[in-house]
């Protein structure tokens, strides 16, 4: 219906943009008057996801013109971007934003450099940022989750912990079995995301590639490659959180601190 | 070493926690002095700093001033898993670790690349009065039963000294005396030196040696029971 008003591709997408922005304002205006805490600031979000998105179309379209290494410094901004997001969620964890930023790096930014590399993802603007911007998103998500589930763990497991500690465990394996269950449920949803995948869900990336013309089968393997990135990366960036992150937790005299 | 140390001695030991609204004093110059085989009751309401005191004599907390001398030597100048095998303790929750009794008993020792036989297993948990009970899962152990796997646990260590966090306090009348008297036997048996925290006088009166009464964080006693607790 909405091609019938716009006529470009352009002004196609903005109303396409404002029609699901109304809806999405609706429905969370109808949750808040049922109870639900949302409401008032999904209007701001809304319009803050519009002008991000936008601004990284836009730059996308300027780079395109440059040379490829050139998406290199938007990656490592992202990167330092999510880390602040991941501080955010646990903002009583010391060092939570250096912790964050080398685990992505080791993660979403080891994977993407090695993936590049090796030729998978290959180095063109248009396909760096779209898929770096994935993996590191997802990485972020990940991060956000181990950190986290791990301080619930904490928190909710001080007496075992100092009990250990109190019969001469080191800090590492006082917290070791609170480290793998955050682990393990941080992963959860990269994993069922490649477990599903095809039969629940058919990712965004696929169904644009399909939608731009590219065969659907490679728009499935590349997809498959896509989701088998951000299970890595969130892998590499967990594990690498699971040797920095009990130093946080920890005194020099291997005192569990206080948190939050 | 010098000969005439204490076991445990305890110098102007004080804790002040840095917060927001200003520094809060949460222990402040308590000083004692333990000899081998001696048990000193920590007395005091809620809040008075007891579990503090316990938590600086092994480490899991930092004291801001003062010392602790086990065996003489500065404990600040050891390592603290090895300070915290020589100091064992036993809090008000057993907090055993998911599994059988045994694997907890056999944790502490296997800390420090040591890996208990059966038979001494065994031994633990009999001495504790849980005879057999070496595979049982401890979530099915009752608060009484679990208590004993947890003092077992301590035990498995070897500890010169043995600190005791209100460990009766979070069962019923019937355990709390029968891990009382295991604990009194236990202790009288292998001439250990104990630091027992109670908020209970008539338990003070029965297991102590010594008495250390505490009020708002502040040392208000030091002595014999028969001195500071008048029946």
């Amino acid at each position: 219906m909405l091609d019938l008003l716009f006529h470009t591709q352009m002004s196609l997408g903005l109303g396409q943009a404002a029609a699901v922005a109304v809806l999405a304002i609706i429905v969370a205006q109808f949750a808040a008057s049922r109870g639900a805490k949302i409401g008032r600031e999904i209007p701001l979000v809304l319009l803050r996801g519009i002008v991000q998105v936008l601004l990284v179309g836009f730059l996308i379209a300027a780079m395109l013109r440059g040379p490829w290494w050139t998406g290199i410094p938007v990656l490592v901004v992202m990167i330092f971007i999510a880390a602040t997001i991941v501080r955010r969620r646990v903002p009583e964890l010391p060092g939570a934003y250096t912790l964050s930023l080398l685990c992505m790096a080791a993660g979403a930014g080891g994977v993407l450099t090695v993936m590049t590399l090796l030729g998978i993802v290959e180095p063109k603007i248009i396909i760096l940022i779209p898929v770096g911007s994935m993996v590191i998103a997802q990485n972020m998500n990940i991060q956000s989750l181990f950190l986290n589930r791990f301080l619930g763990e904490v928190r909710s497991h001080r007496g075992e912990i100092e009990s250990a500690l109190a019969l001469g465990a080191a800090p590492e394996r006082a917290v070791g079995p609170y480290l793998h269950a955050s682990f393990h449920a941080s992963l959860i949803p990269a994993t069922d995301n490649l477990r599903s995948l095809g039969i629940v869900w058919i990712p965004g990336m696929m169904a644009g590639m399909v939608l731009s013309g590219t065969s659907p089968v490679y728009a499935a393997l590349y997809q498959f490659v896509i989701l088998s990135m951000i299970f890595i990366a969130g892998a590499v960036s967990c594990m690498t959180a699971t040797y920095l992150v009990p130093r946080r937790i920890f005194t020099p005299q291997q005192q569990l601190r206080r948190l939050g | 070493m010098t000969t005439n140390a204490a076991v445990l001695e305890a110098r102007d030991l004080s804790r002040t926690l840095d917060q927001p609204g200003g520094p809060k004093s949460l222990l402040r110059n308590i000083g004692f002095r333990l000899d081998q085989g001696q048990v000193l009751a920590v007395l005091g309401p809620s809040g008075a700093g007891k579990s503090t005191l316990l938590r600086m004599l092994n480490r899991l907390d930092e004291p801001t001033s003062g010392v602790v001398l086990l065996q003489g030597k500065d404990t600040r100048a050891m390592d603290p898993r090895a300070l915290r095998r020589r100091i064992g303790m036993v809090m008000q929750q057993a907090y055993l670790f998911p599994g059988a009794a045994a694997a907890n008993v056999r944790y502490g020792p296997a800390q420090h690349g040591i890996a208990l036989q059966d038979s001494q297993v065994a031994d633990l948990i009999q001495q504790v009065g849980m005879a057999g009970y070496e595979d049982r899962d401890v979530s099915t152990l009752s608060g009484g039963e679990a208590q004993r796997i947890s003092i077992a646990r301590a035990l498995a260590n070897q500890p010169e000294v043995l600190l005791l966090d209100e460990p009766t306090s979070a069962l019923d009348d019937v355990s709390k005396q029968e891990i009382e008297r295991l604990l009194a036997t236990l202790v009288r048996e292998r001439n250990m030196t104990c630091v027992w925290v109670t908020h209970d006088v008539a338990q003070a009166r029965r297991v102590a040696d010594l008495v250390l009464k505490l009020e708002a964080g502040g040392p208000s006693g030091f002595g014999s029971p028969q001195e500071l607790l008048h029946a």
